[in-house]
Formats: structure tokens, C-alpha cells, sequence
């Protein structure tokens, strides 16, 4: 199903922020909101907003190669986004990395058994007073949290799961 | 004339236009600043950093804002950064330097990032040899590698964008100019960047891979091997290849070209060409190729080509001598009397078809285009005049495109069309489908197949539309044959004449009718005086024919059989061709590579092409092949030198009076320079040393009566109720016999094909892909279903050439 | 001292509109749109002597009165793109003060005739957007935004766009090119974005924090803004102090406070009590300003100042580093950022990053030779005044001070 199809008031909404004749400039939230269920980007998807917007099918893929935020793969349903930059990493980040996989069990990079976490290491999300911080981008977009420990964090995480468990 | 700015670069003055950057104004007095990302042909973007220089301004008093003297000259400020050459525009007192220390340290230090990440396989790269990075790098680069060799970003070197380009992911300095000329010139979008820093990498997400007509020019402005072509990847070495100019014979625009070739153990020890490339025509098709031009010259070195003369013995071709070819192929002729019929296409130069043409002229014969559009003798009339240039059209210029789908008919007229509407011409779109040269158009008219007259009288009639093209100070018509045969595409030419004639739009530059022909020489056909027929079965039938680069048989079942009932048919081609099999005589013609003549394009321009190779076995000229025949029906044709046949049209052909081949083979200085020593400033297209052609006058030019046919009402029918009309339509790659045996082609030729609206296709029950069965006119075969919501319900599309012979619209059925 | 931009740490729940309202909020806007010209408002903020605070401190009514008025529609684009490691201000005032930053953006719509504004927000914002849309809602239902405001004919729609994690975006032209739909890569300047910008039109692009200064100047006046700071940087700055330190976070303070009294009054001193080593006041793309003298701590935080200890205040967002942290781990961390953000556009940053993170990767875990340190030097010298964008340019900064100033952290790490 087409994007248009399947959120006409989002996609309406969206379109209705640029001049007619830049449409193109839709490129960016309909990305996110072909990225919406699966956590990345398809093909199809790509075509679709291709279509829509007039361009071609390359110049959508060159958005989404450009951007982090976009995924043209299938990771964890939530990216655990660990900030280890350098203010966040003089605090503790790198540590705050490190034993979070550990306790995880998987290395940065990597996405947990159950399919739920993957955990990556970003740069700089300006909150660099609060760290150890993360983002999750998930279904729902992105959320902070700060001041975290591993401990907090894998409160979160076990939270994530039942969430997940009860949507299934 | 633009305000015109004077500056210093390395120590000399230059005077250019403003807006001049610097790197072109260098151009301009042999000052080569190096460039990678810059081309003269696309927009600024400061992209590579290899152009940097020192520039200084002259300094200005505040209040009086004349120059601070200092010693008799203006002081000079010079900037603490180096800046780009490609960039900066030219001002008044301006002072570059592109070789101080500075300059030379900052050029280096770029060269030296480039080399960090560029592999060094030179020896077995393509562009080895002619690569601006080569030649910079053993000019000015490091002797020495500081980059630990052993941390380079080692990638995929063997990368297929699409079936004709391949991409070395390792070569690629990520200067932007392929995606910049896909997007800015040819305007197909369709590679691009993925990722970004150093992971930047092109790739091309359209199906199929690098789907553009367009696409091997990326790899004459590639400035290192990353671009190259399927075709000539691992060919051979540039160094070893020598250049032939040509003219490319794939459709009326007449591009230069520069045919590359070697002698080659593969082929037997022969000279064969390799590689096709452009030569420089600003007028023409500037330094740009479509890859049809490029790809689909194989057809002259196939396997196919005749070789020797033969005559038909107890049903059998066998072998036999010229003499006793022609001879017995002019005794039918002179037997048939006035059932002799000539039929040459437009395949052959200006010196066979006056031939051919005299021929007709002084037997009883009559001479015969084989064309499916009609409507030459009106573009020979009222022009366009001599002078008239796309490259210079913008404002103040109509252009009408009528029942044709330039970007698959003549994709170079295409490319000029849009860049002419880009720069500010009124472009009017008039076709019964979309087609893609609506996105760059003022205005678009969609009508109904059979309505093309109407819409073209109506640009007379009170309307926005008309008004743009009545109050134009120029106007050009191209017209074709998008779904119209000869009785329909004349009906459209006479409209247009008319219509340019009422409005003195004929006799001038950028002024008068186009004709977006079939094949490369339909107009010079024209311009000798052939005549095309709507119903050629009739006058093949039971006739003593002379067929010349032609090969109906093959093109229509209803042609095959009106030849079977010929009482004589000689054959006169390059190559093996169904036709040849009812031949009674065959008479082996040498490939447009293997000798020299004219050809006139559809803007009437005369070029002159060149031998590249040598003849393929006892082939001969087709102008001295008439000759031979006209011998023995006792007329008297130049045989021998090309040039003076076509001294002997000049004197006959009013259009070309006054011309001959040294006036053809002239040239004059263009912009921008390309294809010297610098072979990075405009890619390897070559240089133009061996003519620019020239155009031919128009008779409304010279000042003859014109005399313009009564328009019809209709060009031609209408679907019926309850009746699905079939229309035929060209298509760039189709089964032709000069794009077939290019095997590189196959994928995009594609199967034979028909084109319905998606409710015609769904009240038959098809759907997209699906193979149906197509039958009209007693022809009948296999076709996969496409879909276009922008055609009437009423019709099919057929593309031409592509396995169902369609001459004309006829009612057909699917199924 | 009241807070000009951090207001709500003085009035609570100022992001509630009838509060912001109740405290003179939307009077500058209405005041100016029918009762002043637009260039007159322009004026105003020249006259404050209020510079960017994005971290070029260009002087902002200058760059209004650049605006092309030969060229329309024009457009205001707030930079809300805040990446620079170590910046976290702006995220602040849009969460917690935001209808004087979309005041501060109304105001400067009128000052340069646009009609439409975009707040481009970094990807990574989206709990921040949602809240911004749901405040621009708020106005425009209370007729702060929308058609023929206040009963004139100025009419103006305030919309926001998402970015989707890239650094350089913060470049004002790679935004306008991401804005466009296009890949976020700067473009070549001149021209300027108040000649050709958005859609090739003219555009001003404002910093966060530099648009939420525009209320409260227009209603108490030039002259009041430019009694606070110095007499070169006129105001207040939202410093964003990071690193070591015990109590990091925004301090809204008069330019010209020194970084003693930042670090050590508002910051509570340096972690477990150790020295200073080094400051990056302009977040990664600064120069490490050593400091082996109790006199650089004394330095005001003010343009010119700055400078003077070898640095260049930029955004303002202070990273303190001491004495446990050896620079070649540092220049290592800031490489391996730089070199993921590079856009690729030109040859020299997208080479150059990539080369200097490989040099700092092998001296950081101890594969280096000596020799590797002075390469790692020539090559950010080779890199720098030769780049498209800024971003190139300050790439370099960190390494090429952290080399001169800290030498004996890198001659340890090569020999080790």
C-alpha cells in the first residue's frame, strides 16, 4: 500500500508545508514516515515517494544515504543510540557503552537475540551535561533518555520488551 | 554585447565578458589551471579544490572609490586564502596567479588527498593515457606516498551502474561531473551519491541501471577511469588507437563523431573500429553522444556484410563478377522501361541518392524514398534557414514539438530543445501522449491521435498558446511521426509550412520546419527530389526494382509479398538482409566507415564523413555502383570520385549551390575549448579539425515562389466505437539493422511491445507484461503488454521496427 | 540578574502561552508589525550590537539588512541544527522558553518581509518538534501566527523541519540545501543566503539563541542590550559547559565573565578536584587553549578576548579538560567526528578527515612513530584556508593546537 494510502492526513499534512513547485523538500518526513513500521526504508517505499515527489528513485536513495537517521536495513526495533562524543565520553560514555553490551551480550553494532535492541555508538545528541545519554529511535520516533546508568537502562530495556511482548 | 572585464592572470591581460570565472578566462589565453569537478559545460561547485590560485583585487579608496596607485599601477591586495578558480568570476584589475609557490603548494596538496584514496592500477586502466589525473599526477604530484599504502579504502572495482557503464568504485575522486551532466544537462536523474564523506559512492537506482540515452558521455568527462563503457572497457590502449571524424548515421541529427581505431589481432589482423566518440560541433551536438551513436556502430563490422557481387542461377545466389552483376541488373532495368522503380532510404549519402535520382531521371524510372514520413520537399522549401542554432535559441524563440517523442527519435535534438527552453524559449509540447520533453515546456497539448492537424492549425486560432507563438520574434516546428504514417505526417508538415509561411516565420535564422526523420539522410533524399508513396506495395508490384540500403522484406510482410511478384529485384546493401533472399542480383555497398560522403541532417546541414577502415571484401561505393550500372543502360555518372558527384549536385541541386568539400570540411574556433593537452578541462571528446558542414538554403531563403499544398482536415483516422486503433511510434533501441547486431543493445531493444491505456487493458483483460497476441492487416505476432494513462482508450501503441510490421494506423485486435 | 533567554528558570511554566503572554510575551511582535517599518525594526537589533550565536558572530541586523528586496518571496530560516559536540543551548530554550524563540523568529519575519519561517531542527529533536508544533498551533489559534495579523496585512506561517542526522546541516547552506530536499552538502558562497537562499530566494538564517534575543531588545530597547557584555560583544550568552567539570549545564551570563567564574562559581570546579588542562570553547571544532597559567582562567569570555589566549569563542559551548585526559586520546575522539560528518563534497575534507583519523587512530593505540605526529601536523596545515565549508577548516583546529600545545601527550603515546 502506498504511503498516501495508508497515511493520507500525515502525508497531506506534510505537503501542505512547502510551495507546491518545491515539493521535493517532502523528501525528509515522508522518510520518516515510510521508515515508520518497519524501522527502515524499502524499496517500494523509496518508488513511492519517488512518484510522489516527482524525482527520480536515485535521488531518494541519495537522501537516505546521507542522513543517519534513515535505514535502508532491518535492525533491532529499537536503536539504543549511545552518545560517546567527546564531552559525553569525558563523563563516562565509553564505560557507559561498554558494560551496557556487555550486559547485553552483544557487541556496538549489534542487535539483540530477541530482535528488540540494537545498540549503536553515535555522535554528539547535545546533551552533553546529562550524559551517560542515549536516544531509542523506534516505532514511535525518537526519544531521549539522560543521566543514565546501565542499571536505569536495563530497567528501560525490560520495560521495551514487555511493551513489545503485549503488542504481540 | 555584455560588459566586457579586464584582468591579469600570471602576468598577462585578458579582456572577457562578465561572469567569465577565472579557469575559462585562463582557457582563453593557454593558461591551463588544473580542474577535476569543473567542465564548461556545467554549473560552478568549487567541488575538488584542485583549481586554487592566488588572487589579488586592487584595493579601493573609500570615499572616491577609484584604485589606491602605487607606482603608476593599482596596489593589489592579495587574499590570505587561495580560492578556486572555478568559482570566482572575472573583475576589473583582477590579478591571478596560478603558478606562485602558493598556488603550485595548494594544487599539490589537493593532488596528494586525491592520491590518498586512488588505487594505482594505471596500467590496466582504461583511461590510462588519457587521464587528467595521470597526466597531473607525473606533472606535479608527489614522487612519494605518505599515505601508508596499506590503509587505502580498497572497493568494488567492477560495478555495472547499468549494462553499458561500468563503475570502479576505487577510481572515483567523487568530483560530482557524471551526476552533474545526468541532472543539469541530459536530465535524467538517475545516479547519484549514496552515503557521504569518504564513503560517497555513486549508484544508480533506476531499472534499468543508469536508464538514460545519455549515459556514455559520463565517461568522455570522467576525469579518471571510474566511468567506463561496456563496450570499450579492456579494449584497448588510447595511445594505440588512431581518429577518424565521422558523422553518426543513426538519425537525422548528424552528430560528429570521432571514430577510434585499431589494428587488432582478434579481428584477423584488420583495422576495425573501437570505439565511437564525439567531435566537438557547437551547432550540432556539441561535445555530447547518444548511446545509440555510441553503441550501435557494430552493425558495419558484422559477421553479415556482403562481400561479393551475386546473381541468382537456377534459384541459387552464386558468386559473380561486378561487370556481370551490373550488367545484368541495368538489362532488366532498361527492359522494364517504365516498370522500372528505384527505393533507397536514407541511409545513403547525398552522392548516391543524386545518383540514383539522376538515374531515375534519365531512364523511365521513377525514384523512391523508403520512408514512413512524408513532407521533405516542405522542409526544403520554407527552411529552417541557413544559421539557425539551437545552442543559441532562448528567449525570444518559439519552439513546437508536434507528434514526436524527440528524446527516442533524435535524443540529441532533445537535449538542445530543453537546454534552448531552459535558457528562456517558449517550448510548446503538442503530442497525443507524455512524453518526456513536457516537464521543460511553456505549454503542452494533448490531443487525440488524428487530431495533429487541428492542434497545429489552432496555434492561428485566439489563445495564451498561440499568442506566445505568434508574437515570437523566431519560431521552429519539428514535427515526426508519433502515430502517423505518410499520408498523416504530410498532412502535419503542410500545416506547419502553412502556419510558419502565414507568420514569416520561413528564410531565417532559428526560423522554419524540421522534419524528425526515420534515418540520417531522409533530408538530403529531399533535397535530390525522391518522393515517398503511401501504398509502396502497389508500385513494387510486378516491377524490375533497385532496392538501395533498404530491406523491406523483413520490415513487411505486405512489402514480401508485393516483391515475390516483382518481375526483377537487385539488391544494394551493406549487409545480409531478408530481402536479399528474392534478390535477382546483389550488389555488396561499402559501410559508411569504409569511404568517404555527405550526409545533409534534419536541420540541413551538409558533413562530410571520413574512411576509417578498410573495405570489407569487393565492396564498392553505392554512388559507384549506380554509375557502373548506368553505364550499361548508357547513361554517364561520375563513378570514381566522390567529391565530384558531389560537385555535379552542387551545380544541379539549387539548395546546394555554391558548395563543395573543402568548403564542408571548414571549421572555426568554439567554445569551450576541448581535446588538447588538457584533457581535463572538457573530457576526451575530440576536437573539430576536419569541418562543421553547412547549412543548406532554403528556398523561401532564396527567394522562390513557394507554393504550400492545401492542408486536410485530418491527418489521420480516429478510433471507432468498439475498435482499438493501432498507431505506430519509434523507439530509440529497436530491431533495426543497424542497431541489432550491437549485442550490447539487446537488453534495452527489449521484446516487441504494445501500448494500451490501463482501461482498454482491463475491459480486454491484460494486464502490464503480460505477452498478448496482436494481430492487424493480415499481421499477426506476440507483444508484451506496457501501460500509458496519458493516450486515449481508444488506441494501441506500436513501436516500429519491432517485429510487427506497422506502417500506418490500421484497427487491430488484442489479445 | 533576571535571565534574557533562559527565562523560565525565573518565571515557571513561561512555555504555557497565557503565561508567556501575562509577562509582556507577543508585545514586541505586535508592537513592531503595527507600528513600526520592517527596516526600522532591523535597526533596532543593528543598534543592539546583537552578533550570531551560532558561533560566526555575525552581527545579525547587518545580515537582515542584506536581504535582497529586488528578489521575493523571502524566507526565515531559524538554525535550530544544534550539533556541535558540547552545545546543548538551544535544545533548552525551544524546550523551555519557547514562545520568545518563535516570537524572536515572527519578529525577524516581519524585519525582512517574509512570510513563511521554518525552524530546521536536527533529526534527533523529535520530541522538541513535536512540542514546537504543538506551541505554534497555540499561537496561530490565538492569532499570533496566520492571516492578516493584529488587522494589518502581514500574514505569516511558521513551519518546522526535521533534519535527519547530519552535522553539517548546521552549515546554513548545506541546510537550505537539506530543506530543498537535496543531500545536505554546503554550497559555494557568495552568493549569500540573503541574495539566494531557500528555493534560491532570499533568505536570513538565524541561530536559536540568536532569534530568542529579539523580543526582549525590541521592548526594552537597544540601548538596554548593549549595556550588558562588552563593548565588542554586546549581551548575554548561554555558555554550555561540558567535560570535567562538577556541575555541568547551561549558565546564561554576560559576555565578558570569565572562564574562572564560569568553571569554578557556576560549574562548581573541575571533577575530583583536578586542574584545568586545557578548554575548547567552541565545542569540538575549537582550538585547545592550554592553560598553564592561572591567568588564562581569568580571561573574559567576550570575542576579541578569546583570542588572545589563542582561541575563538565561537558557539561558547565549553568543554573542560584536565590533567587525567592526554590529548592525543581527545584529538582522536574529535577526528573520529569529524570524519564521520565530513559530507564529502570537497576533496580536502573528505580526504583529509579520513587521513587525519587514521593517523590518530594509530597514535592513539600506541602503533605510531614519531614521525607519524609530525605528518599528522602537515597534514591539518595542508588541509587548512584550502576547504569549501567551515567544517573542513575546524577539523584541523583541535589537532593542530592539540600538536603545539600538548606535544608531550603525543612524544608519550608515540613512544609507548
Amino acid at each position: 500500500m502506498s504511503l498516501a494510502n495508508k497515511y493520507p492526513k500525515e502525508v497531506k499534512q506534510i505537503l501542505s508545508k512547502y510551495p507546491p513547485e518545491h515539493k521535493r523538500s517532502a523528501v525528509m518526513p515522508l522518510l520518516y514516515l515510510a521508515q515508520r513500521e518497519e524501522g527502515y526504508v524499502t524499496k517500494t517505499a523509496m518508488q513511492d515517494i519517488a512518484k510522489m515527489l516527482e524525482i527520480t528513485e536515485t535521488d531518494v536513495a541519495a537522501i537516505v544515504g546521507f542522513y543517519t537517521l534513515y535505514h535502508d536495513e532491518k535492525a533491532g526495533k529499537y536503536r539504543m543510540q549511545v552518545c560517546t562524543d567527546l564531552p559525553c565520553a569525558l563523563r563516562g560514555a565509553d564505560q557507559f557503552i561498554e558494560s551496557l553490551c556487555g550486559n547485553l551480550g552483544i557487541k556496538v553494532g549489534e542487535t539483540t537475540e530477541d530482535g528488540l535492541i540494537t545498540v549503536e555508538g553515535v555522535m554528539c545528541l547535545a546533551g552533553c551535561d546529562k550524559a551517560p545519554m542515549f536516544q531509542v529511535q523506534g516505532p514511535d520516533g525518537i526519544k531521549y533518555h539522560e543521566n543514565m546508568t546501565v542499571d536505569k537502562t536495563m530497567e528501560l530495556i525490560a520495560a521495551l520488551k514487555k511493551t513489545a511482548g503485549e503488542a504481540k | 554585447m555584455s560588459k566586457q572585464v579586464t584582468l591579469t592572470i600570471d602576468g598577462k591581460q585578458v579582456t572577457v565578458p562578465e561572469g567569465t570565472l577565472v579557469v575559462d578566462a585562463a582557457k582563453m589565453i593557454g593558461i591551463d589551471i588544473p580542474v577535476f569537478c569543473h567542465h564548461p559545460k556545467l554549473e560552478p561547485v568549487g567541488m575538488c579544490r584542485m583549481c586554487l590560485v592566488e588572487l589579488g583585487r586592487p584595493m579601493r579608496d573609500r570615499n572616491t572609490g577609484q584604485f589606491v596607485m602605487e607606482n603608476g599601477s593599482p596596489k593589489i591586495q592579495f587574499m590570505p586564502k587561495l580560492e578556486t578558480a572555478c568559482t570566482t568570476k572575472v573583475e576589473d584589475g583582477l590579478v591571478v596567479l596560478t603558478q606562485s609557490a602558493k598556488a603550485t603548494e595548494g594544487q599539490k596538496g589537493t593532488l596528494e588527498f586525491l592520491l590518498t584514496s586512488h588505487p594505482l592500477d594505471c596500467p590496466i586502466c582504461d583511461k590510462g593515457g588519457e587521464c587528467p589525473l595521470q597526466n597531473l599526477t607525473m606533472a606535479h604530484g608527489p614522487g612519494k606516498s605518505r599515505f601508508i599504502y596499506d590503509e587505502k579504502k580498497h572497493r568494488d572495482k567492477m560495478v555495472p551502474l547499468g549494462e553499458l557503464i561500468y563503475l570502479d568504485r576505487e577510481r572515483c575522486i567523487q568530483c560530482a561531473r557524471c551526476i552533474r551532466f545526468q541532472s543539469e544537462i541530459a536530465g535524467d536523474s538517475v545516479i547519484g551519491f549514496d552515503e557521504r564523506g569518504r564513503s560517497t559512492q555513486i549508484v544508480s537506482f533506476s531499472d534499468p541501471g543508469f536508464d538514460s540515452v545519455f549515459s556514455g558521455n559520463t565517461s568522455d568527462i570522467c576525469p579518471v577511469g571510474a566511468l567506463t563503457t561496456a563496450d570499450f572497457r579492456f579494449g584497448a590502449r588510447p595511445w594505440e588507437l588512431e581518429a577518424q571524424a565521422s558523422i553518426c548515421t543513426q538519425c537525422p541529427v548528424g552528430c560528429n563523431t570521432t571514430l577510434n581505431t585499431r589494428r587488432e589481432a582478434k579481428a584477423g589482423g584488420k583495422i576495425v573500429v573501437k570505439r565511437v566518440m564525439p567531435r566537438q560541433n557547437e551547432e550540432v551536438n556539441e561535445i555530447w553522444l547518444c548511446d545509440k551513436g555510441r553503441f550501435a556502430y557494430h552493425y558495419a563490422e558484422g559477421k553479415a556484410r556482403l562481400t561479393k557481387p551475386q546473381v541468382r542461377k537456377d534459384g541459387k545466389l552464386t558468386r559473380a563478377s561486378w561487370e556481370a552483376a551490373t550488367k545484368l541488373a541495368a538489362e532488366n532495368f532498361l527492359k522494364a522501361k517504365k516498370n522500372f522503380v528505384i527505393l533507397a532510404s536514407g541511409r545513403l549519402s547525398n552522392e548516391d541518392l543524386f545518383n540514383l535520382k539522376t538515374l531515375s531521371e534519365h531512364s523511365e524510372g521513377k525514384a523512391y524514398l523508403y520512408s514512413h514520413m512524408a513532407g521533405g520537399e516542405l522542409t526544403s522549401l520554407v527552411g529552417v534557414g541557413e544559421g539557425t542554432n539551437f545552442g543559441k535559441m532562448g528567449a525570444g524563440t518559439t519552439i513546437v514539438v508536434v507528434a514526436s517523442n524527440l528524446y527516442e527519435e533524435a535524443p540529441i535534438w532533445y537535449l538542445r530543445v530543453k537546454q534552448a527552453a531552459e535558457r528562456g524559449a517558449n517550448l510548446i509540447v503538442m503530442n497525443a501522449r507524455e512524453t518526456k520533453l513536457d516537464k521543460y515546456a511553456s505549454f503542452v497539448v494533448r490531443y487525440a491521435y488524428g487530431d495533429e492537424v487541428k492542434t497545429v492549425n489552432d496555434l492561428s486560432k485566439k489563445s495564451k498558446i498561440s499568442d506566445s507563438f505568434l508574437k515570437s520574434e523566431n519560431a521552429v516546428i519539428l514535427y515526426g511521426s508519433d502515430g502517423l504514417g505518410v499520408s498523416g505526417s504530410a498532412a502535419v508538415a503542410s500545416a506547419c509550412a502553412k502556419l510558419l509561411h502565414d507568420n514569416d516565420s520561413v528564410g531565417k535564422p532559428n526560423n522554419g520546419l524540421i522534419g524528425v526523420w526515420g534515418r540520417a539522410n531522409d533530408q538530403g533524399a529531399w533535397e535530390m527530389g525522391f518522393e515517398v508513396e503511401e501504398d509502396l506495395a502497389k508500385v513494387l508490384k510486378g516491377k524490375a526494382v533497385y532496392i538501395v540500403g533498404a530491406d523491406p522484406v523483413a520490415d513487411d510482410p505486405k512489402l514480401a509479398k508485393a516483391l515475390e511478384g516483382a518481375e526483377f529485384v537487385a539488391v544494394q546493401d551493406v549487409m545480409e538482409t531478408a530481402t536479399i533472399e528474392i534478390a535477382n542480383v546483389v550488389l555488396p555497398a561499402q559501410a559508411f566507415t569504409e569511404r568517404e560522403g555527405t550526409l545533409t541532417s534534419g536541420e540541413r546541414r551538409v558533413q562530410r564523413f571520413y574512411p576509417a577502415v578498410p573495405v570489407t571484401g569487393d565492396a564498392k561505393a553505392d554512388f559507384a555502383i549506380t554509375s557502373q550500372i548506368a553505364r550499361h543502360m548508357a547513361v554517364v555518372l561520375e563513378g570514381t570520385s566522390v567529391s565530384a558527384v558531389f560537385d555535379i549536385l552542387a551545380e544541379s541541386v539549387k539548395s546546394f549551390e555554391g558548395l563543395n568539400y573543402d568548403k564542408l570540411a571548414e571549421v572555426k574556433p568554439q567554445w569551450p575549448i576541448v581535446g588538447r593537452g588538457d584533457l581535463y578541462y572538457g573530457g576526451t571528446t575530440y576536437e573539430n579539425a576536419q569541418g562543421m558542414g553547412v547549412q543548406l538554403s532554403a528556398a523561401a531563403a532564396r527567394g522562390e515562389k513557394l507554393s504550400i499544398p492545401r492542408v486536410q482536415k485530418e491527418a489521420a483516422p480516429r478510433p471507432k466505437e468498439n475498435e482499438l486503433l493501432a498507431v505506430p511510434v519509434t523507439k530509440l533501441y529497436d530491431r533495426g539493422t543497424t542497431v541489432r547486431p550491437a549485442e550490447l543493445l539487446h537488453e534495452r531493444i527489449g521484446d516487441a511491445s504494445v501500448v494500451l491505456h490501463p482501461d482498454a487493458a482491463k475491459e480486454l483483460g491484460v494486464e502490464a507484461g503480460q505477452t498478448v497476441n496482436v494481430s492487424f492487416n493480415g499481421v499477426s505476432g506476440e507483444a508484451v503488454v506496457k501501460l500509458d494513462d496519458t493516450i486515449s482508450v481508444g488506441v494501441a501503441l506500436i513501436p516500429r521496427s519491432m517485429g510487427l510490421a506497422i506502417r500506418e494506423p490500421v484497427a487491430v485486435k488484442v489479445k | 540578574m533576571a535571565h534574557v533567554l533562559l527565562r523560565h528558570r525565573d518565571i515557571p511554566d513561561i512555555n504555557k502561552l497565557e503565561v508567556y503572554k501575562k509577562n509582556g510575551g507577543f508585545d514586541a511582535f505586535k508592537n513592531a508589525v503595527t507600528k513600526m517599518k520592517p527596516n526600522e525594526v532591523t535597526d533596532v537589533v543593528k543598534n543592539s550590537g546583537l552578533r550570531g550565536r551560532g558561533g560566526a558572530g555575525f552581527p545579525t541586523g547587518m545580515k537582515w539588512a542584506f536581504i535582497d528586496n529586488k528578489n521575493w518571496p523571502h524566507y526565515v530560516v531559524a538554525n535550530a541544527d544544534e550539533s556541535e559536540p558540547g552545545t546543548f543551548k538551544d535544545r533548552e530554550i525551544m524546550e523551555s522558553n519557547p514562545f520568545q524563540f518563535l516570537e524572536g523568529v515572527a519578529i525577524a519575519s516581519y524585519a525582512v518581509g517574509a512570510t513563511a519561517a521554518y525552524v530546521y531542527l536536527r533529526g534527533e529533536f523529535w520530541q522538541v518538534v513535536a512540542f514546537l508544533d504543538e506551541k505554534i498551533a497555540e499561537m496561530e489559534e490565538a492569532g499570533y501566527l496566520g492571516k492578516d495579523l493584529f488587522g494589518t496585512d502581514y500574514s505569516l506561517k511558521i513551519y518546522t523541519h526535521l533534519g535527519a542526522g547530519a552535522y553539517i546541516c548546521g552549515e546554513e547552506t548545506a541546510m537550505l540545501e537539506s530543506m530543498e530536499g537535496k543531500r545536505g552538502q554546503p554550497r559555494v558562497r557568495p552568493p549569500f543566503p540573503p541574495s539566494y537562499g531557500l528555493y534560491g530566494k532570499p533568505t536570513i538564517v538565524n541561530n536559536v539563541e540568536t532569534l530568542t534575543n529579539v523580543p526582549l531588545i525590541l521592548a526594552n530597547g537597544a540601548d538596554w542590550y548593549k549595556k550588558m557584555g562588552t563593548a565588542d560583544s554586546a549581551g548575554v550568552k548561554v555558555f554550555s559547559l561540558s567535560g570535567r567539570v562538577r556541575k555541568p549545564g547551561n549558565y546564561e551570563l554576560p559576555f565578558g565573565t570569565t572562564f574562572r567564574e564560569l568553571i569554578y562559581t557556576h560549574g562548581g570546579g573541575v571533577q575530583d578536584s583536578h586542574k584545568v588542562k586545557a578548554i575548547m570553547p567552541a565545542g569540538a571544532s575549537s582550538s585547545l587553549i592550554l592553560v598553564d597559567d592561572d591567568k588564562v582562567l581569568d580571561t573574559p569570555m567576550d570575542y576579541a578576548s578569546v583570542r588572545t589566549i589563542g582561541g575563538d569563542l565561537g558557539s561558547a559551548s565549553v568543554i573542560v579538560v584536565d590533567e587525567t585526559v592526554s590529548i592525543d586520546w581527545l584529538i582522536n575522539k574529535t577526528m573520529h567526528f569529524f570524519k564521520h560528518e565530513s559530507c564529502g563534497k570537497c576533496t580536502t575534507c573528505r580526504e583529509g578527515t579520513y587521513w587525519m583519523s587514521h593517523l590518530t587512530e594509530r597514535i592513539h593505540e600506541g602503533h605510531g612513530k614519531p614521525a607519524d605526529v609530525d605528518l599528522l601536523l602537515n597534514v591539518a596545515k595542508q588541509m587548512q584556508g584550502k576547504c569549501l565549508c567551515a567544517l573542513g577548516e575546524f577539523s584541523t583546529m583541535a589537532v593542530v593546537t592539540g600538536i603545539e600545545r600538548f606535544r608531550e601527550d603525543f612524544d608519550k603515546a608515540v613512544k609507548a
